[in-house]
């Protein structure tokens, strides 16, 4: 904890604050009063036990769910903007990027052209019908399908690819479109230890340029790869700071870790 | 390449099937034309349905609708130009005695054209925006598109001083001033179905080959996945959908010159559905494969309605059943069944030669 107060009185300038949201659905109360602040190109991990509500925040950051009370401020390019009230795709184009639990790349294009539509940073119908993609973009895609392996198997649709490649495919269209914040739900579920490390490997590139949300339950993953934790635990925070000093808090390991 | 290839395969087919139409007036005798110029304002239909359905995943049950509101304002036109400035001969019948304010700037032609394309599109651009930005999906927009058809059955039927009922609106007599029933006007009429339904073709190809398409697909596979890449999904859908009801307007209007009547029975839920059941039987994704379904859906039924007048109809439920179970790719998809026959014996070599393997002659193998 005092690593992490020292780092924000160092004055890293956050990239997200959330500042005390709650979520109802109905007469559930999903999240209860939720702060914290993500700092520039800083991994944090959501962890917890099933129904903590890290996926539930997720989903308000990218705009699939409705806050009931708070704010969240995203400190972009276009100064701070608090994305509560905004359409999806508009919290999109600030610089946003969401990767969901199940790996959902578009089946019926090749790989070339689900980078292509993530490469394009402008998404109206008149100009996906007569711009075409510049020079620069070409290139940073074929850095990115470099980068995430898959560079010779750009012609062939995302049905031949593994379980693990399909994950680094969606990575890749996130990066594609150069945001300033990625969540993730849940990237090595399913996957082997080898393409876990590789995914960490990955991540641990992308945040030179970027800051992560992880949702994981992967407890080495978290270990091997997070700057800082947070706990929830029905819908509030337990704890927060580094991986090592969460887990010597009590009440961590009593709902949480001491389970495993 | 594989992607080149398929390209390639269905252009040539594409350009065989406009080939053969085009040639159609000098080997057929001129009924058969006109029922070919029917059945490609159908193929139009068919194509601006492949648009929204094939490969944007939007099921519309509905797109009578805007191939009657085409049909009727082209109709309105004829009917107007047929009754030579007296009023209309079903008004007369149902009491009016003076021309209803809605109708009078349809004597104009242009007019008439123009809004044979603008009612469509506009009546889709309303409902578009209003259930794709709510977030109507799926099977629900499919239920309310078809209530649209049904709406638009009844409000045709019930106002037969405006519409003329349940007959409709027929007995034409000139077009742009020329003799409807002349066989030089219905080549000519038939030549422009053909070029038009070309020109389309021509446009949605072009759509589907640059990133519109691409996001068109992305939003039938992954909607939300869509939208969280920064595309607004509710206008690229509102943008097809008007697209596709552009595109039933216009055939439409050129069916009704065609044809010579439009009536609620056209442009029902039951005509609406059979509109699906060309694309799925040509190849939904495919836009060739439709315009192919509805070509030879449409010539199919009406050869079995010559011979078996009581049983076509089973004819095309038991067609449709097949392309169901065994076809899902449609007509389209029987190029792919030696290719699949091929792998499938590949499989099987492969699987005979790695037993074969396990005998350790491999100097036999190595020579060979």
């Amino acid at each position: 904890m005092e690593q992490l107060m020292e780092r924000m009185d160092t004055g890293v300038t956050p990239v997200l604050d959330i500042e005390d949201v709650s979520i109802q659905f109905g007469d559930f109360k999903a999240i209860k009063d939720v702060s914290t602040s993500i700092g520039k190109n800083e991994i944090r991990f959501f962890i917890g036990p099933n129904g903590a509500g890290k996926t539930t925040i997720l989903d308000a950051i990218c705009g699939k769910n409705k806050v009931s009370d708070g704010k969240i401020v995203f400190h972009g390019d276009s100064g701070d903007r608090d994305v509560t009230r905004m359409k999806e795709y508009a919290i999109s184009d600030l610089g946003i990027g969401r990767k969901f639990q199940a790996p959902s790349v578009f089946g019926g294009i090749t790989i070339d052209e689900n980078m292509e539509l993530a490469v394009a940073r402008k998404h109206s119908i008149y100009s996906t019908t007569f711009l075409k993609l510049s020079k620069e973009k070409r290139e940073y895609m074929n850095h990115i399908l470099e980068f995430i392996g898959l560079k010779d198997k750009r012609f062939q649709y995302p049905s031949s690819l593994s379980h693990g490649e399909k994950q680094w495919l969606e990575i890749g269209m996130l990066m594609a479109a150069r945001p300033k914040l990625m969540l993730l739900d849940e990237p090595v579920a399913g996957m082997g230890r080898r393409e876990t490390e590789k995914t960490a490997e990955m991540l641990k590139n992308i945040k030179k340029e970027c800051s992560i949300i992880v949702v994981e339950h992967d407890m080495q993953f978290a270990k091997d790869v997070s700057d800082t934790v947070t706990v929830f635990h029905e819908g509030t925070v337990l704890d927060e700071g580094t991986m090592e000093t969460v887990q010597q808090n009590q009440q961590v390991i009593d709902v949480y870790l001491g389970r495993g | 390449m594989k992607t080149m290839k398929k390209i390639k395969g269905t252009t040539i087919l594409a350009a065989v099937i406009f080939l053969l139409l085009a040639a159609l007036p000098f080997y057929m005798p001129m009924f058969r034309v006109s029922l070919f110029g029917k059945y490609m304002c159908f193929a139009i239909i068919a194509l601006g349905l492949d648009m929204i359905w094939g490969y944007t995943g939007i099921l519309s049950l509905g797109h009578g609708v805007y191939f009657g509101l085409g049909a009727y304002c082209m109709a309105m036109y004829l009917k107007l130009e047929a009754a030579g400035g007296n009023l209309p001969d079903f008004m007369s019948w149902s009491g009016l005695d003076r021309l209803p304010a809605a109708w009078v700037p349809f004597g104009n032609p242009v007019f008439a054209v123009a809004m044979a394309v603008a009612v469509p599109v506009l009546l889709a651009v309303i409902i578009g925006y209003l259930t794709f930005t709510n977030k109507i999906r799926g099977v629900y927009f499919s239920i309310l598109s078809q209530a649209m058809a049904m709406i638009m059955g009844t409000l045709l039927i019930g106002s037969q001083a405006f519409t003329g009922g349940s007959n409709g609106l027929t007995d034409f007599k000139t077009i742009f001033g020329q003799d409807i029933h002349a066989p030089v006007t219905k080549i000519v009429m038939f030549y422009v179905t053909l070029l038009v339904l070309v020109l389309l073709f021509a446009l949605c190809r072009f759509l589907t080959g640059r990133r519109v398409g691409k996001v068109l697909i992305a939003i039938r596979d992954g909607e939300n996945r869509a939208g969280f890449a920064g595309y607004n999904t509710a206008n690229y859908k509102v943008f097809v959908y008007a697209l596709s009801a552009f595109m039933a307007g216009i055939a439409g209007a050129l069916y009704v010159g065609q044809v010579g009547i439009i009536s609620p029975a056209e442009v029902g839920v039951v005509p609406s559905v059979e509109m699906i059941i060309w694309v799925a039987i040509g190849g939904k994704g495919t836009l060739i494969g439709p315009v192919l379904g509805a070509l030879a859906v449409n010539s199919l039924k009406t050869t079995a309605s010559e011979n078996f007048p009581e049983l076509w109809s089973y004819f095309i439920g038991v067609l449709f059943v097949v392309v169901i179970l065994w076809l899902p790719g449609g007509v389209i998809s029987l190029k792919e069944i030696p290719g699949k026959i091929r792998a499938k014996l590949r499989l099987h070599r492969e699987e005979t030669s790695s037993a074969e393997e396990k005998i350790p002659d491999k100097t036999a193998v190595r020579s060979k």
